[in-house]
């Protein structure tokens, strides 16, 4: 084993265990996550691009893609806005029950998603308990609709926004503030100005793994989606649909696409995540 | 509810306290009542009633017809089966999370980053395209599946599989715990150990593991409480044979779709109480741990 050179794999230590760790870290590491989704890749390359286009680029499974990628989107902003409300509250004001509530906060961590399916399923749809009130009042189906769907994810996706952003603003000393108010700032423009900078970096991080979550979020949206193809057919279900008429090559197109776009899109908001560290750190 | 909140000033005399006093970093308080009251109704719909509803619809027709349908034999076997694929899947995961911790922790080496970022790739597959790829890989169409399939080593629709499957959806969470814990803690007390003469394992026995414990434990709850409600990655891999290869989340789809409604609720509120168990562990670790805990951001 070489132990010292610029070129050694890694620098000298005394602790031991490095060569049992590693691997044991890579044996499983491929067989559960890298030989699987190299299998996808080596499949998709056999294939070839053209019957790839043909797939992804047919009318049904456009339609479930952008329908797959707009409610996520949807779902995630909702939570951006949403969990950034919910970790303000829990961290600066008092409430009787706030630890519960606190708590309460990780249930869809832990919850199972078909759980959450059949039990927002039951609420919504048109003989549940909040899903008659809403239709008689507002005239408007929530279960088997895309309302529906955004509701599931919204669901999923909701503590992940919460808990990026709560330490931070746990962290955040208030002599800042105070500064800011002293200088003539009102609370508005402190927080455009000051507090909202600190919680960028944070937020994005958020936003991106509760986005991640909800574009391939299967479990608890099929129950309450209704299912029906160019309408409320997200792209993970025709995935399953395509699996069970035996099509492994659609199964394979389909898969492909959302992980490139998923993959652009965790890029992008990688991108802005580190201009926006910049951007702070220079002010 | 009220008595876990701390109130200090009702105990003693009254604090002279001015009565419109609001500090400037302070949201007027007409915003923090709407901000509250608006946060905790979005909650209530989203989360509390749906948790409350899963009982409800289980005990509808009452409790003699909720205990009978869970002691169905298919019921029985997707109980165990759920609990057998745990206790492969959640070990294995520990002992990953462990040595990858070790590994991108305590040693400097090239490659870390790109280590870190693979580990971290589950989380960003969709279930259903893990277990797509896992039925690639291990399915009977594949080369390699096929010899084991001929072989008498059946993957795919069978047990083997929804193992794989699960263990894919739950790869990063311990690894997660600990890379930020044991980063922050270095690797002073471990060389200490060292130099005073223990062997590598008994440093790892007496010195890593009671420092790192507490988060090991919070990683495995959690990987665990994924384990067992895994849905989407487990449905495609596993063929759903009643009685077989059907975990409790598959029967609860299974006896849903066939509007078996008392027996599918049922078994989503055994779930639903594993959950709760889970949340309150959660908190209990995070309320008295919390030192010991990740102390970085983004827990989950």
């Amino acid at each position: 084993m070489s132990r010292t050179g610029a070129w050694s794999l890694r620098a000298p230590s005394p602790l031991p265990g490095w060569g049992l760790s590693l691997g044991i870290t890579l044996t499983l590491l491929s067989l559960v996550v890298l030989l699987p989704i190299g299998a996808l890749l080596t499949r998709a390359a056999g294939i070839g691009p053209a019957e790839l286009w043909a797939t992804i680029g047919s009318e049904r499974v456009l339609s479930a893609l952008a329908l797959s990628f707009r409610a996520a989107l949807i779902a995630a902003l909702f939570n951006l806005v949403f969990g950034l409300a919910l970790a303000w509250v829990l961290v600066r004001y008092d409430f009787p029950g706030r630890k519960l509530v606190d708590a309460a906060v990780d249930l869809p961590f832990a919850l199972p998603t078909a759980v959450a399916g059949i039990a927002l399923t039951a609420l919504y749809a048109p003989n549940g308990i909040l899903g008659g009130p809403i239709q008689d009042w507002f005239g408007f189906r929530v279960a088997y609709t895309e309302i529906g769907i955004w509701i599931a994810l919204v669901f999923v996706g909701l503590p992940f926004v919460v808990r990026t952003v709560q330490p931070v603003i746990a962290e955040i000393e208030q002599e800042v503030e105070e500064a800011s108010a002293t200088l003539g700032a009102t609370r508005l423009t402190t927080w455009r100005r000051v507090i909202l900078p600190m919680l960028t970096p944070a937020l994005l991080t958020g936003f991106a793994l509760s986005l991640a979550r909800a574009v391939g979020e299967y479990g608890s949206v099929i129950f309450i989606a209704g299912n029906l193809p160019f309408k409320t057919e997200i792209a993970p279900l025709l995935i399953v649909i395509r699996l069970e008429e035996f099509d492994y090559n659609g199964a394979v197109a389909i898969a492909l696409a959302m992980l490139a776009i998923s993959f652009v899109l965790l890029l992008l908001i990688n991108l802005i995540q580190v201009w926006s560290r910049r951007h702070t750190a220079g002010a | 509810m009220a008595d876990m909140t701390i109130s200090p000033p009702a105990l003693s005399a009254p604090v002279p306290r001015p009565a419109r006093f609001t500090r400037c970093t302070d949201e007027p308080r007409w915003l923090r009542w709407t901000l509250t009251i608006l946060v905790l109704a979005v909650l209530a719909v989203l989360v509390v009633i749906p948790l409350a509803s899963v009982f409800f619809e289980a005990l509808r027709d009452g409790w003699a017809l909720a205990v009978e349908s869970l002691a169905e034999p298919d019921a029985w076997a997707a109980v165990k089966l759920t609990l057998i694929v745990a206790a492969v899947a959640v070990p294995l995961n520990a002992l990953f999370g462990v040595a990858a911790a070790w590994a991108l922790t305590k040693f400097q080496w090239r490659g870390k980053a790109v280590l870190l970022t693979l580990i971290d790739l589950p989380f960003s597959v969709s279930p259903v395209v893990a277990g797509l790829c896992i039925i690639l890989l291990f399915g009977a169409n594949s080369d390699f599946g096929g010899w084991l399939v001929a072989n008498g080593y059946p993957i795919v629709f069978a047990v083997p599989g929804i193992i794989l499957a699960t263990m894919f959806i739950t790869f990063p969470f311990v690894a997660r715990e600990l890379v930020p814990l044991m980063t922050e803690q270095g690797k002073a007390e471990e060389e200490a150990a060292l130099t005073l003469g223990a062997s590598g394992w008994r440093m790892f026995l007496t010195v890593t593991l009671p420092n790192i414990k507490w988060a090991l434990l919070y990683g495995v709850l959690l990987c665990n409480a994924r384990a067992m409600g895994e849905f989407g990655a487990v449905a495609v891999v596993s063929g759903k044979i009643r009685g077989e290869t059907a975990t409790m989340p598959i029967m609860i789809e299974m006896l849903y779709n066939e509007y078996l409604s008392v027996a599918a609720f049922t078994m989503a509120a055994v779930l639903t109480l594993l959950a709760l168990v889970t949340l309150t562990l959660k908190s209990l670790l995070e309320w008295r741990y919390a030192d010991q805990l990740a102390a970085a951001g983004g827990r989950h």
